[in-house]
């Protein structure tokens, strides 16, 4: 199809999931359906973003607690998670996010494979919930003695009063060598699990951040952020950058401990891969202790070698650059050939994605990779600056969802501000391309007539299937078993359907594998029989 | 840790530790899938319906549609009555379903919200038009389990649509939660009987089906609305249920209230069990028992007696809902394995005595028997009594990591293997799945 057909196509895509809609609903969605068109400068529409659902239209979303609880502490193993509230919230959000996790030691504290809960019950709702929690922390630390523990309210506990910071820090009193802080991510607010990020972000920097001042052993120490280990992603880029010689002071939070939260901002550099969950976090390390942050990706062959030399120009340093170009070389002929073998079978095939507040984007490098496009991609929690770019952050609106969730105010600390780089060397790697300290967001990489959506339900995901008969269709859990209905394979980058990693360079082959054998399987070809197909057999009895 | 001889302590701990129950929401999820064209929205948070739907759909590995109120914080603090009714408002116009099934959540609970009122409300303003069936089941999590959540629903659906108009030869049967694949055998069963059956919730369809010709934004199948109403006008109910309290119970209830004759009975896992399934059907419906499950009965007790060698004394360690550990308890006793620890989250205060019916004596005084407990507690009394096999849902698998033997994965959620919504345990043709792994595992 040519460009200006794929225009015409989408914006009749667009047209036939607005006619379903009463008019004020219509109005809503057509703010968050748009067409690509990408000028001059990067500038591209303007797509209403991280705005309430629905009530009755079936979302992706999760909530606050899912965001804060699930996606950013998660992740960490020595840190004890105490969830307060009734049972369903610490089930759902035990070990189902399959972040990875490898003690180095056997003996090393690993608590992921717990679900810490108090369990109310009506008792507590009525009379409060103070003292069981405190309890739970007692039997906590009685059976871990662990260096920090969090503290997650759920819907309930703001609403029959419950102060789980009052508890934290009565806590902490009674237990001084152990760090216990809370956050007040009830499931209720903000609108989706977006805020549980900023709260969790939030909380870590204040509390966690910063405690002990230990760099460790290297030339290039830097901090990965938005990094969860679905998979053993983390674990792949680990392999590269201990190729690289370069040292991860902290991971935020895939495989991670206490010990590298404390200490991350002895680091030089942030790199940021899912910038919607944690890039209040870069922010604020950058404003506290002038550490920079850029974008990375290492979803994607390509872009992982493109993140690696971005890391070797930020730190300009000739044998960094030598050892990051042969471990490029190094690694890339494994990939060619299983990308040479595979392309020709997937070239030209159409994927979409609907998932995150990153993913969408990441992963369309890999489907490139491939010969695959991506003809309309949207995320299920982003704001507006991880589809437009950061630039248009002073113009987003704040509603009071937003305003509900704390935005701290930060000054450079006193101790440790320290600026990572001097004026000259930022304006060599502002000339040489490197935005420091921003996000060109999605869209500006997706093609003109691409159709980018926000918050995609239901009824809009089967007009895209209609109408475009999409080769893959990306999301999560809860849309696969609705997308395979129409016998259209469904991956999911939440989970990633048990498989992985798919980041770096083994991830990507990893990834055109499984692709190559989603696309290219017989099942979906089976689903009609051949009487269905040629109604009217023509055979005989042998007899007749 | 109680034994058969001290009286119940209070918990060890306070907190819970991996829980071995799921919250009240999803019971009522589940129930709602059972019907047909039906929707069950969720009055609270999108984060109930969000975690519920993810968690039934890595179990069923089906399209699972909960809708939502979205509580906001301001809706969280001045009422979700306006959030209700926008959500039943787009339900119905996204899905025109037959029923929606409203229940609630932790949220909306502890605010305190009337949903009774809000629909009444909500009927009252759409009073031209015609409205699906509403229906409210009160759901907290701080009050019960899953369970409680399920058989609330099943009551609540059963008041809310039974009525009586003489006297049918149809049967209902509240199977509890049984996977699809039971579903469909209990359906079979009951058409070999010649008896028309009606299930409470059935979704054998809706939560395992194929792949469909056109989209189905509500999954086909299920029993329906229409004939649910005549449930007050049958001949018996049959509740899989022995540790549910009469004031909860479905069946109970049709028969206070339209003298429908009520049976309970455990969970028809293995022979004794099936036995008396098959025996109660034979009586209601005056047939004998058919043939061909005399044939796989003797066939069953035949793998019963291949197995037998491998299985035989063998210490077991049994968790999940009270019904379900009350039937697998005794399948286990049936083929010669001791079940030494029976443990449950659910706390309806009946296991223990249901095991001293259920079990032979011996087994019964020395098992670990403890209801509302967490999985810490199961490896408590693990450690003590050292089972070499463990029974039970997916999320036993740490345990049985930690006291390394193997897990015979049975009932929800089983997420972590493929086809655990087409585990059969129920019934007498094929070899109940646990007796075959057991013995395979051993």
């Amino acid at each position: 199809m040519s460009p200006y057909d794929e225009k015409i196509k989408a914006e009749e895509v667009k047209a036939e999931m607005l006619k379903a809609y009463p008019t004020k609903v219509a109005r809503k969605r057509a703010r968050q359906i748009i067409l690509n068109e990408v000028q001059a400068g990067d500038v591209v529409p303007e797509i209403k973003a991280n705005t309430r659902t629905i009530p009755g239209i079936i979302t992706m979303r999760g909530c606050s607690y899912a965001g804060c609880k699930g996606v950013v502490l998660g992740p960490t193993r020595d840190i004890v998670h105490i969830t307060h509230g009734p049972i369903g919230c610490s089930f759902y959000s035990w070990l189902t996010r399959r972040n990875q996790t490898r003690p180095e030691k056997a003996t090393d504290a690993n608590y992921m494979p717990y679900a810490l809960s108090t369990d109310m019950q009506e008792e507590q709702i009525i009379f409060g919930g103070e003292k069981k929690l405190k309890q739970a922390i007692d039997e906590a630390v009685a059976l871990f003695n662990p260096k920090a523990i969090g503290i997650y309210a759920t819907c309930p506990v703001g609403l029959i009063g419950d102060d789980v910071h009052a508890v934290a820090r009565e806590m902490e009193e009674k237990y001084p060598h152990i760090n216990i802080f809370g956050f007040s991510c009830e499931g209720y607010k903000g609108v989706s699990q977006s805020a549980g990020h900023h709260i969790a972000n939030n909380k870590v920097f204040t509390d966690v951040v910063g405690l002990t001042h230990n760099r460790k052993p290297g030339k290039f120490v830097v901090n990965l952020l938005g990094e969860y280990n679905i998979g053993g992603d983390a674990f792949e880029i680990d392999r590269i950058f201990e190729k690289c010689g370069i040292t991860v002071q902290a991971t935020f939070s895939g495989n991670s401990v206490y010990e590298e939260f404390i200490s991350a901002h002895m680091a030089d550099l942030n790199m940021v891969m899912c910038h919607r969950s944690i890039n209040y976090m870069a922010d604020m390390m950058e404003k506290k202790y002038g550490i920079p942050w850029f974008k990375v990706n290492f979803i994607g062959a390509e872009s992982t070698a493109k993140s690696l030399r971005k890391l070797a120009d930020y730190y300009g340093d000739k044998e960094l650059t030598a050892r990051i170009e042969t471990v490029i070389a190094e690694e890339m002929p494994a990939v060619k050939i299983v990308q040479d073998e595979i392309k020709p079978r997937c070239e030209g095939k159409i994927a979409m994605m609907f998932v995150g507040g990153s993913r969408a984007h990441h992963y369309q490098d890999l489907f490139n990779e491939i010969g695959m496009k991506t003809v309309s991609a949207g995320y299920e929690f982003a704001h507006r600056d991880d589809y437009e770019g950061r630039k248009v952050l002073p113009s987003i609106e704040v509603d009071a969802d937003t305003r509900n969730i704390e935005e701290l105010t930060v000054q450079p600390d006193p101790q440790s501000y320290k600026a990572r780089l001097d004026e000259t060397r930022k304006t060599t790697l502002a000339a040489k391309g490197m935005a420091l300290n921003d996000y060109e967001g999605m869209m500006a990489q997706m093609d003109n007539g691409s159709l980018v959506i926000d918050d995609l339900n239901h009824h809009e995901a089967e007009v895209l299937i209609e109408k475009y008969h999409p080769d893959i269709f990306c999301a999560g859990v809860k849309e696969k078993y609705v997308v395979q209905k129409y016998g259209i394979p469904m991956k999911q980058l939440h989970s990633y359907d048990y498989g992985g990693p798919y980041a770096g360079f083994k991830g990507a082959v990893n990834f055109y594998k499984e692709i190559d054998r989603m696309i290219n399987t017989k099942i979906w070809g089976m689903i009609k029989a051949p009487w269905d197909i040629h109604p009217q057999v023509v055979a005989k009895y042998g007899w007749e | 840790m109680r034994t058969l001889e001290a009286k119940p302590e209070k918990p060890a701990f306070a907190a819970t530790q991996n829980p071995c129950k799921l919250c009240a929401p999803l019971g009522a999820s589940l129930v709602f899938r059972g019907v047909e064209n039906t929707v069950g929205l969720l009055h609270g948070s999108q984060g109930c319906s969000t975690y519920i739907r993810r968690y039934m759909i890595s179990h069923f590995k089906e399209p699972v549609d909960i809708a939502s109120s979205n509580f906001s914080e301001e809706t969280a603090v001045f009422g979700g009555g306006e959030n209700l009714k926008t959500a039943l408002e787009n339900v119905i116009a996204q899905y025109h379903p037959q029923m929606i099934g409203v229940a609630s959540t932790c949220l909306s609970e502890t605010i305190g919200e009337d949903v009774e009122k809000i629909l009444r409300e909500f009927r009252a303003a759409h009073s031209t038009g015609t409205l699906p069936e509403l229906l409210n089941v009160s759901t907290p999590s701080y009050k019960g389990t899953h369970m409680d959540g399920f058989h609330a629903t099943v009551l609540a659906i059963t008041k809310h649509l039974a009525r009586r108009s003489g006297r049918q030869k149809t049967i209902s049967i509240f199977p509890g939660l049984i996977s699809p694949e039971d579903m469909r055998y209990l359906k079979q069963v009951t058409r070999d009987f010649d008896v028309a059956a009606v299930m409470l919730p059935d979704y054998s369809e809706t939560l395992d089906g194929g792949a469909w010709d056109t989209y189905h934004l509500i999954s086909p199948g299920g029993t329906p609305v229409a004939v649910l109403r005549e449930m007050g006008s049958h001949a018996a109910s049959l509740e899989f249920a022995t540790t549910l309290a009469p004031e909860k119970s479905a069946g109970a209830y049709l028969e206070q209230q339209f003298e429908v004759p009520h049976m309970r009975m455990d969970l028809p896992i293995g022979v004794t069990a099936s036995d008396r399934l098959f025996e109660t059907l034979s009586l209601i419906t005056g047939q004998a028992v058919p043939g061909v499950y005399q044939t796989a009965r003797g066939r069953l007790l035949d793998a019963y007696a291949d197995a037998h060698k491998h299985v035989f004394g063998v210490p077991v360690a049994i968790y999940g809902e009270e019904d379900w550990v009350i039937a697998l308890a005794g399948f286990a006793a049936e083929i010669g394995m001791v079940a030494v620890v029976c443990a449950s989250g659910g706390h309806s205060g009946q296991l223990r005595s249901r095991l001293l019916e259920r079990l032979p004596k011996t087994i019964a005084k020395t098992a670990e028997i403890l209801e509302d407990v967490d999985f810490s507690e199961i490896e408590e009394a693990a450690r003590k009594r050292q089972p070499e096999l463990l029974v039970g849902n997916s999320k036993g698998y740490a345990l049985a990591r930690k006291l390394d033997i193997p897990l015979v994965r049975v009932g929800f959620p089983v997420h972590d293997r493929i086809g655990g919504q087409r585990l059969l345990h129920l019934g007498v043709t094929r070899v109940p799945s646990v007796c075959l792994t057991s013995g395979s595992m051993l």
